[in-house]
């Protein structure tokens, strides 16, 4: 049972400080727990219409024929739209965020279960729905090709005839690393491990499906669309472009969010059909997708079939890491990265660890199944990283005997090495991984928990105790490097204190739920005094806010963050020289201390930000230069990617008449660098904890061999519940980034990222007395069983 | 939001208006419950019905447990919280709370009733093996309120299928009471809320150590739950043992037909058939001993 414990009282410690960093109760929670948020769904326009998407009953097969007239005849419909129409306004296909296509209607072929065949608009949701019914598609079903791992056989169907020359389903290949260094090493070390690893597909299925509301007014030549958007001024540029209306001309709007999880990041065929119906039928138009459609459709997440070797000496250094992934892309490649990252930030395999080579190559192929290759809470593929090196690193200390703390201790990198450039290329910022390991021991009181397995071990029970250790790179990320579809990751930030002091700060991130509301307003409130209460954050508009890449990655702390700040500081640099003239002094002589500015030696001669804000408005004179006003806008460039990294323990305990798992105990240490507010913080971990347990012991987006998705309802595809969940135990150490204006480094996707590996090297551990060394995930008791019975196998 | 197709609705007040209601209608009109069965399969269009008849106004008719000195009658729209709650069924019947516990989530266990739990007749449903388990005995209201009482063994003629038939309603659930009970549930499941895996339900009667009778109802394992003979036989005038537990597991093993899915495999269904029933077994002996 989780046990609900009362508010510590050092709740509100926040409250003893003025204005700033600290725990401080969420400034959007009112909203939220009163049921006043405004999502998607909730917007009402007068006149709207509904709209609702015919997908593909199967996997693979060549349309021959629709035939819509019964649809359109059906009571309250307004229009049927096909591919085939969509084609004669080249509206049929779009670009991904990776620069593949994919079909928004289906003209030719039908390439996955749930593909987007065609849509009607009607007056309402059920009429749009019944006369979806009365469509008729001919199919001629064709072999699908499900297994990735038999995509490049020889005489496989070929999915991706839309492709000009293709001849197999090949995706891309990719390498990072230093093949014959890391093939040097392997050859002369004491000991070599290699495990086959697969990271299942899953979903992130956010509580909020996608949808939208499109409204294009004729007159002013103007489409504004309230869209379940993580990034909202990346969407607009795109429709700019794909549908050919000016940018300027196209508003976007993500009001409230329902979670996104990197589900929110790619721009959806319904998105565009939503808008293309306002532009035709001269109303606005809404589209929600169903719980299942999000589930069939929309994008997924891993789907990386992994071989992990790992080279070592016999007394436990850790030499080289090298891997092979074969990468399941789905129909179309939708992966959301940076366009130079087709693997995402998957480089960071070599973990925490300082070792002398490392190499991966990887194959991606096309496959009969729904496109994406989100960032669920990954960080762009670190979660796949991550889980590849704490599993390997776990078989290494099984193969040499050694206990799995003791050997990761032995090979981390050490303080003085950061900044540490990894044998991939990644510099590492900044990190201090011990302490951080060892705090998290001492919480779980680790030889005390190994005493008790050894006991119960003799008694015949099953337990296990699970290490994880990460290193994230988030905040993508530096323009030189990091783009989106030619977009630079940079993101923008304005700051604007009203004649009265307060403030408004506008920022190109859009919050899923991480709080930002009050975060932005807190680290505003730390540069120039103002109290959180009286900075408003507006977000989610692209009208209204600059523009920036968006949120996902852990990058609204990481960029948003730093840009919130660094406008912040300009507005005191501004308010600096406005207070010399209030306080005829030079700036030299002027010391600010949160709130105020004093005059040095003389600290009764002061003016607050309040006081400035009311004269920079106001009718006096303000200093030679200075024009009215108090605000500034700012763009981030990041220098760097930040690296926040943790230490999870996990303890399960294994039934060994059923085989079911249930997590006992969950210690999590996190290092995100400088923490604004630890209860967001803390929400996060728990969250993504949460998540974790989910992804380790039950979810999965599975096939059957025909490519008719197995998981296509929660009753199917099962998040996990309160139940699963023991009562988290966190805590934390503070590395912060050097290069970061505040040092914080982002902490919205470590606990996804580090707690399947924690959990499964639990669950092997349990399971040692039976000799077994992995089991793949979903970990669900079925599979468990099999393990202990030595039939581990890779999920399907 | 899932969307139905479209259907015309009408509300019950007696058993009798519901009888006709479902006789003028024909078959294309569907009862509804507590809903929490067909309303998602009409949500995802599995299912299509003209006319939906509620009968939760019946709740005052044929909401209720009562105890008797043979027998214990529960009505068919009693819910499964009150099933939950109830402290004379769980004095006789512990293994009704056993379920109930984890059958779904608050939320469906405050509409779902024990009537449209049986006549849904999904091979995994708790509430069948329970009512297999205990030798239940249903009452089935047809037109001009003539009722038949169809044993357990009988209701269930195939996966979603029932004895009830096209104008007739299930209006209440009859267990045998006899002195000397105890009984219990164990399910498998892979997270809180989920349908079984496997699931086992297990009573026995004892007279001075010795077992008078048996039974173990499984869900989850095979078309339909099914009483399971060869494990009364075994264990009929015998004192419980480890030994005699491991053999009834094992017939509880041999006697299923589970499939591989989602939920596992039919190796390890079958397995759990096994540990389960050795499981409620044991702590039904433990409860008839107390
Ligand atoms: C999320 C979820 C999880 C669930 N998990 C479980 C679980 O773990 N274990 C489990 O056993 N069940 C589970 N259920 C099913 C739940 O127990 C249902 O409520 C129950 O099976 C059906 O009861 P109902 O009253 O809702 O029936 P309804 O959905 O209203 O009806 C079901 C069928 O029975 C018919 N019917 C209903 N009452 C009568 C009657 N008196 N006479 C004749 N026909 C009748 C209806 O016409 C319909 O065909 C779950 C359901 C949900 C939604």
């Amino acid at each position: 049972m989780t046990t609900v414990h009362e508010r510590p009282d050092t709740f509100h410690d926040n409250d003893q400080k003025p204005v700033g960093h600290g725990r401080m109760l969420r400034k959007e929670d009112p909203r939220f727990l009163r049921g006043r948020g405004r999502y998607v769904d909730d917007v009402q326009l007068p006149g709207m219409l509904h709209l609702a998407i015919l997908r593909a009953p199967v996997a693979h097969a060549r349309i021959l024929g629709i035939d819509t007239s019964a649809a359109e005849a059906s009571p309250g419909v307004k229009a049927v739209v096909t591919g085939a129409m969509l084609a004669e306004q080249n509206l049929a296909w779009m670009p991904t965020l990776s620069n593949d296509v994919q079909a928004v209607l289906a003209t030719d072929k039908v390439r996955f279960q749930g593909q987007e065949v065609a849509f009607v608009v009607a007056d309402d949701r059920y009429a749009a729905r019944d006369a979806l019914e009365l469509i008729d598609v001919e199919y001629d079903v064709l072999d699908p090709v499900v297994d990735a791992r038999r995509a490049l056989e020889p005489g496989a169907p070929l999915i991706r005839d839309d492709l000009e020359g293709k001849t197999n389903n090949h995706c891309f290949d990719w390498e990072t690393g230093d093949e014959a260094a890391t093939e040097a090493v392997f050859g002369r070390a004491d000991v070599v491990v290699s495990q086959d690893i697969v990271y299942p597909r899953v979903h992130p299925a956010p509580m909020e499906t996608c949808g939208a509301v499109a409204d294009f007014d004729a007159v002013e030549g103007k489409l504004r669309l309230w869209s379940t958007t993580q990034a909202p001024h990346a969407h607009r540029t795109l429709y700019a472009i794909v549908a050919g209306i000016p940018e300027h001309k196209i508003q976007v709007i993500s009001p409230d969010i329902g979670g996104g999880f990197g589900n929110k990041v790619p721009i959806y065929p319904g998105y565009v059909c939503a808008i293309v119906a306002t532009i035709v039928t001269g109303k606005p138009v809404k589209w929600m997708e169903d719980r299942s459609e999000n589930l069939v459709s929309t994008g997924f997440a891993r789907d990386y079939i992994m071989r992990g070797e790992i080279a070592a000496t016999l007394d436990g250094r850790i030499l080289a890491i090298r891997t092979n992934v074969l990468a399941d892309h789905g129909a179309f490649n939708g992966t959301a990265a940076p366009v130079k990252y087709p693997a995402g930030f998957f480089g960071v395999f070599t973990g925490s660890y300082d070792i002398e080579a490392a190499y991966c190559r990887m194959t991606a192929v096309y496959t009969n199944k729904a496109p994406g290759g989100v960032a669920y809470a990954c960080s762009f593929r670190i979660t796949e990283a991550v889980y590849l090196v704490e599993r390997i690193v776990d078989c290494l200390a099984d193969e040499l005997g050694m206990d799995p703390a003791e050997l990761r201790l032995k090979n981390f990198i050490r303080p003085e090495q950061f900044p540490y450039t990894t044998k991939t290329g990644w510099v590492y910022d900044s990190g201090n991984y011990e302490p951080t390991m060892r705090l998290a021991m001492d919480m779980a009181g680790y030889d005390a928990l190994r005493r008790e397995q050894e006991e119960k071990r003799a008694r015949g029970e099953l337990m296990g105790i699970g290490i994880a250790f990460f290193t994230e790179a988030v905040g993508a990320g530096p323009r030189k490097d990091m783009d989106i579809l030619g977009l630079g990751m940079a993101d923008g930030c304005e700051l604007r204190v009203h004649p009265t002091g307060k403030a408004v700060v506008r920022l190109s991130v859009q919050s899923q739920g991480q709080g930002h509301e009050t975060t932005f307003a807190q680290i505003v409130a730390e540069e120039i005094g103002i109290p959180p209460a009286d900075i408003d954050v507006v977000h989610g508009d692209t009208d209204n806010t600059p523009f920036g890449l968006g949120t996902y990655g852990s990058r609204s702390t990481p960029v948003s963050g730093a840009a919130a700040a660094l406008v912040a500081r300009k507005v005191r640099d501004k308010a600096r020289i406005i207070a010399s003239g209030m306080l005829e002094v030079s700036v030299a002589d002027l010391e600010w201390e949160k709130g105020a500015f004093l005059v040095k030696g003389d600290p009764g001669k002061t003016v607050t930000i309040q006081e400035i804000a009311l004269r920079a408005h106001g009718a006096g004179d303000l200093p030679e230069g200075i024009e009215g006003g108090l605000e500034s806008q700012i763009c981030y460039n990041p220098s760097n990617l930040t690296y926040p990294h943790g230490a999870y323990i996990c303890v399960v305990d294994v039934d060994p008449g059923t085989a079911q798992v249930k997590v006992r105990r969950f210690i999590a240490v996190d290092d995100c660098g400088t923490r604004i507010n630890p209860m967001i913080i803390e929400g996060q971990v728990h969250g993504g904890l949460t998540d974790g347990v989910g992804m380790a012991l039950m979810e999965m987006i599975a096939f059957d061999e025909d490519g008719n998705c197995l998981g296509a309802s929660l009753m199917d595809y099962l998040i996990p519940t309160a139940l699963e969940v023991p009562d988290w135990e966190t805590g934390f150490t503070v590395t912060p980034s050097p290069h970061h204006p505040i040092g914080a480094k982002g902490v919205g996707e470590s606990a996804t990222v580090g707690s399947p590996p924690a959990i499964v090297n639990a669950v092997v551990d349990a399971l040692k007395p039976f000799g077994v060394r992995h089991a793949d995930m979903p970990l669900t008791p079925s599979r468990v069983w099999d393990a202990m019975r030595g039939n581990a196998r890779p999920p399907v | 939001m899932q969307v139905p197709a479209p259907f015309e609705y009408e509300r019950a007040t007696t058993v009798d208006q519901a009888i006709g209601l479902l006789e003028r209608l024909g078959s294309g009109a569907r009862l509804v419950a507590g809903g929490h069965s067909l309303l998602p399969m009409m949500k995802l269009r599995l299912a299509n019905f003209d006319y939906l008849i509620d009968i939760n106004d019946l709740h005052t008719e044929l909401g209720y447990i009562r105890p008797g000195p043979d027998e214990l009658r529960i009505g068919a729209l009693t819910r499964h919280r009150e099933l939950l709650e109830s402290a004379e069924l769980a004095a006789a019947f512990p293994i009704f709370a056993d379920a109930e516990r984890v059958i779904a989530d608050p939320v469906v266990r405050n509409r779902g009733t024990l009537g449209g739990s049986l006549c849904q007749a999904d091979p995994s449903e708790d509430l069948s093996a329970v009512c297999t388990t205990l030798d239940a005995s249903c009452v089935i209201r047809g037109p001009g309120g003539a009722e038949r009482v169809v044993p357990m063994e009988e209701f269930h003629v195939g996966p979603y299928e029932t004895a009830v038939g096209d104008a007739e309603i299930l209006v209440e659930i009859r267990l045998p009471v006899r002195p000397g009970g105890g009984s219990a549930y164990e399910k498998v499941e892979r997270r809180a809320g989920d349908w079984a895996v496997v699931s086992a339900g297990a009573a026995v009667w004892l007279d001075g150590g010795v077992v008078v009778d048996a039974r173990a109802g499984l869900a989850a394992v095979g078309p339909n739950t099914t009483g399971i003979p060869g494990i009364s036989a075994l264990l009929r005038g015998r004192q419980p043992s480890e030994d005699l537990l491991e053999q009834a597991g094992a017939i509880a093993a041999r006697s299923c037909d589970p499939v591989s899915d989602q939920r596992g495999s039919a190796d390890y269904k079958r397995h759990l058939a096994a540990e389960l029933t050795r499981r409620a077994l044991r702590r039904a002996v433990e409860r008839a001993r107390s």
